[in-house]
This record gives structure tokens, sequence and C-alpha cells, in this order.
């Protein structure tokens, strides 16, 4: 495969063209030693070899220059175009041709490697499509599904009981609030995918943070508890607060989701030195049946889990995690459940008010 | 008293009925316009109290249709957006928007902003004493009572919160506080700021982890509200 950058349209004339007339030059110069055939050879080399890099256009050019220039400087007589033995005049129209076959084969045989390769590309990025859209069809439809159908019963069903409504609309909601998270997901991993991501260093409040990401989760997650123990003091740190906070809502909502309503879920954070840690941890089932390599793998869900994810929320965990040079690891939580530890080298600030 | 009269420039109809329905029902007067244009003329013929402005409009940036009204006017605006660029909230905020909100919101988000912008409006200069649920300022004597016992603070904590409450409501971005209270020179210094608040909030919240009075809006700003007749969705 050839991985040069093709110059743009108007250099690759010009290099044509002077290649052309440098090795014409050299040709001319040892003219009486290698005789006039043996330039021509030369001269159909470098065209092809043009033909490998070049587009068809300069190609073209060179193998009609070359025609000329072999004709005009080489062939008896020298210096006209005028050609004098019936034998040179076939070798020269031969000359012309075989410049035009090469240049337009070589062409040709690039154009279909170069499609190869996009066809190859394609087919793995259908494949790669196919496991996201297997993967969130599931995730995206669930929530889609109980929407449409549960204002389709609240429009239609006149048999419904006040309280089967109030539940059909808690329902709506419930689906909303998942449908939006996946989208928000989605949106991350662009972002990720497209390296685009490049973190914006602020000084933060870690306690603001996590109380204020604590309770959009419990906002979206109605009737979970989550405890947070927060060391006293901790120092302002500079991070990307937009990064952090969904590491930690991903997480907590990641808990909060797969365990049952009464599993107790822990936020903790704290800090030594110039490393923030903060760890989360339930008294779920916890991740039995998974390699926890895999884990943070994309789409990822586990396989027989009642709430199956996208396994998306992992990964932008670990995206962002990576992003920030942190670190995120999983280990078996002291109430039974999972434990996740992420810790994440900081700047801090000692700033205090001097007045 | 009459009902306060709301302009809504939205081009989804969605939203635009999702919004009227909700601020009808709350004992608003809602009126809409899908196009820049038609928001421009709108709020010219007939100034309304409060205009919920979305930023993505067909015919016109929303930030353009902001600069324009700003020329004249003075009521709040509410800036709806669906993208959660801090970048654009803060250039709208600059450009004189009161608040912002990001789709998707909540119903009872949506109205506690309207509320808290509209109550913000007679908050201007002229008064020396406000009072808010457990908190009283007093401008002249600049005093602060938090349950009736006055607060010890510092000039500069006392400065950052006066300026908050006089905003009451609306976003005040970290460049135009640390600009405002420490100087044009300060305005990279965030920390200066994260640390005053922190310390302001131990002194007038119940629970300075929970703020009931100063709220953060994350990589924008802080915003003074008064939640006194908060209700819940």
């Amino acid at each position: 495969m050839f991985s040069f950058t093709t110059p743009d349209k108007s250099k690759q004339y010009l290099i044509s063209i002077s290649i052309i007339v440098v090795v014409a030059a050299v040709c001319f110069a040892f003219s009486q030693y290698i005789g006039y055939k043996v330039a021509a050879l030369m001269l159909l080399v470098t065209v092809s070899l043009l033909a490998i890099t070049f587009d068809i256009l300069p190609v073209l050019l060179s193998a009609a220059l070359s025609a000329f220039i072999w004709n005009f400087f080489f062939i008896p007589p020298r210096f006209t175009i005028h050609v004098d033995a019936t034998e040179d005049l076939i070798l020269f129209i031969m000359y012309f041709i075989i410049a035009l076959i090469s240049g337009v084969l070589t062409h040709k045989i690039r154009q279909i490697e170069k499609k190869a390769r996009l066809k190859e590309e394609k087919a793995n990025s259908v494949k790669l499509y196919n496991t996201i859209m297997n993967s969130l069809s599931h995730e995206l439809r669930t929530p889609i599904a109980t929407i449409i159908g549960a204002t389709d019963n609240l429009q239609t069903n006149t048999n419904l009981t006040k309280e089967n409504r109030e539940q059909l609309i808690a329902e709506i909601s419930k689906a909303s609030l998942r449908l939006n998270q996946q989208v928000e997901n989605l949106l991350n991993i662009s972002r990720l995918k497209s390296g685009h991501i490049q973190p914006k260093y602020d000084w933060t409040d870690i306690g603001e943070l996590i109380y204020q990401t604590v309770k959009s989760v419990e906002e979206n997650n109605q009737g979970r508890k989550i405890n947070i123990s927060i060391k006293p003091d901790l120092p302002l740190c500079s991070l990307d607060k937009g990064m952090l906070e969904q590491i930690i809502y991903n997480l907590l909502n990641n808990a909060a989701i797969h365990t049952s309503a009464d599993c107790r879920i822990n936020i903790d954070a704290t800090c030594y030195a110039d490393v923030l840690e903060i760890t989360i941890e339930d008294s779920g089932k916890g991740f039995a049946d998974i390699n926890p390599k895999d884990l943070f793998n994309k789409f990822s869900g586990t396989a027989n889990s009642k709430t199956t994810g996208s396994g998306l929320g992992l990964s932008i965990v670990k995206g962002f995690t990576e992003a920030l040079r942190g670190n995120v690891e999983l280990t078996r939580s002291q109430y039974g459940g999972s434990k996740f530890i992420f810790t994440l080298p900081v700047k801090t600030s000692q700033f205090h008010s001097t007045e | 008293m009459s009902k306060a009269e709301i302009l809504i420039i939205d081009d989804e109809p969605q939203i635009r009925k999702l919004l009227d329905i909700t601020l009808q029902s709350n004992g608003y007067l809602a009126k809409s316009a899908t196009t820049a244009k038609e928001g421009l003329i709108m709020a010219e013929n007939h100034p309304p109290e409060l205009i919920l402005l979305d930023l993505g409009l067909p015919d016109d940036s929303g930030h353009n249709v902001l600069k324009k009204l700003r020329l004249w006017y003075t009521n709040p605006i509410i800036i709806l957006s669906v993208k959660k660029s801090e970048e654009e909230i803060i250039q709208a905020l600059d450009n004189g928007a009161n608040d912002f909100l990001s789709k998707p919101f909540r119903t009872g988000e949506l109205l506690a902003r309207i509320r808290s912008a509209l109550r913000a409006t007679n908050n201007d200069e002229g008064e020396t004493i406000l009072n808010f649920k457990d908190l009283k300022v007093d401008f002249s004597s600049r005093s602060v009572w938090k349950k009736d016992q006055l607060l010890k603070l510092t000039v500069t904590e006392y400065n950052l919160l006066a300026l908050l409450i006089r905003n009451e409501g609306k976003v005040l971005t970290h460049q135009y506080l640390l600009r405002a209270i420490w100087g044009p020179g300060y305005i990279s210094q965030s920390q200066y700021l994260r640390v005053y608040m922190a310390q302001i909030r131990k002194k007038i919240e119940d629970d300075p982890n929970i703020p009931a009075y100063l709220l953060t809006e994350a990589g924008v700003g802080y915003r003074f509200v008064n939640n006194v007749i908060e209700n819940k969705n």
C-alpha cells in the first residue's frame, strides 16, 4: 500500500515536468555512450514511476512530453521533430503508446487497490456498526416502546383507574430519563471516538461537585439514597469538572440501576497529597461473571443480567478517566457488591482567604 | 394581579406546545413566535414581562436576537438551549441573558427560574433592606442577618454576597464576579471565588453542601435564589 502523501495537482504537474526534463538532460549528456534507444527506456521507466504516485493527467502529460523530448533531442536527425528512418518512426509511435499504456495501467491498478481498501474499511465499520446497533437497539427501543405503549394506553384505554394512570405516567417519566441518559452516553462516546476531547482544567470544589451529582442521580432514580462521605477540608482540585461529573454520575447511576432498591450505595472522596481518590461501592451482587478487564470495554453489557445496559456508561468512565490521566479499578466491596476506585493525579490549591 | 405575559421564541412546535401548556396552567399568559424575526416584532409591538429564547432559530442565531433585544428590552430573558456548551451559555449571559436552561429541562425547574427572574426585576437599587426566608440584608449598613443573628462577614464576603443578591435570580459568570469584586487582573483566579463561596455558604446556608440560596451553575457561574415559594413539580 502506498502511503505517500500525494502533492496537490499543480505541484504534480510541475514535479513530473521537472523530473522528465532532468532525466532527459542526464540521458542527453551521456547520449554518445548510451545511444538514443536506451534513453527511450530510461524515459519510459521514469513515466512509469511517476504513474505510481501521481494522478492520471500529470502522468499523461509527462508521457507526451517525454515522447516529444525523445523525438526532438534523441532520434536522428536531432533537434527536429522529423524522423528519417522508418524503424525510428515505428519506435517513436511505440514509445508513445507504451508510455500512455503504462501510465494508464498503473493508474488503474492504484484505483483498484484504493477501492479494495475502502471496501475493507467499510466492511469493518459495518461490523462495528452492527455491534453498536445490536447493543443499543435494546437500550433505546425499550424506553421508546414503554413511552409509546403507555401514552397509547392513556389515550385509548377508558378502563384505567387513577392508580393505573399514575403508574403509566411514572413509567413514561422513567423511560424518558433512561432515553436521555443513553443519548447523553452516545454523544459522549462520539466525542471520545472523534478524539476531540480535551480536558478543560478549572479549580473545583470536590464536595460541591459530588453533592450535585448525587442529587441528580437520586432525582433520576426515585427512592434511592446515596451515602456521601467526604474528607473534611479537601483542597480545591484543578480538573475537568464536566468529565469528573460524568464519571461519578455513570458509576453511581450504574449502581442505582443494577442493584435492588434496599441496597446500600456509598461514595467516598479523599485526597492524598496530589492524588484525588473517589470510591463508589454498593451492596449489590457485584460483577460475578465478568472479567474486570473486559468490563470497561465498549458495549460489554453483562450477558445474563436482568437489567442489561449497553455498556456505554462504563466505556465513557474509562475513556474520560484516561483523558484525565487517571485510573479506575474494580474490586469487591466489603458490603458484597462492586467497588470502583477512581484515582486522579491533581494539582491542588492551598489558597485560603487572609481577611 | 394581572397575569404576567411571557413570550416564547422557539421553532420547535413540540417545545412550544409544552411551554404553552405549562405556562398557561401556571397562571402566565403565553405567546409564541417561531422565528427570530417574528419574535423581535412581537416583543416590540407588545413588550412581555419575560422572554424565553431558544438559541437555535431557523432564520437567525439566538445570540443575535438577544443582542437586538437588549438594545431596548430590560425585562428578564431566559435562554433555552439544546447544547450543553458552557462557552455558548457564558456568551449568552455576557450578552444580557438573565438565566439559561438546557433542554431537556424539568417543568418545576423552568417555573422556578421564571419566578425568580420575574421577582428579580423589582429587586434593583432603591430598596435598602431585603428579606428572604431566614435571611435579611441591609445594604445601607452592609449587614446580613441569618435567623435574626447578625453575621460576621469579611469585606469581600459581603461584597460578593451583596452583588449576587442585587442580581437575584440572575446567573453571574465567574469572570463577571471576579472582575467586579477583585478587579480585571483576577479574572482567571477562579480559586478565589470557590474559596469565598464556600465560606459564605458556611455562614448563610443551613447545610452548605446542599445550598438553598447560593446555587452553582457548573462551569458557568453562580446565582442567588430565593426559594421561598418553591413547590415541587
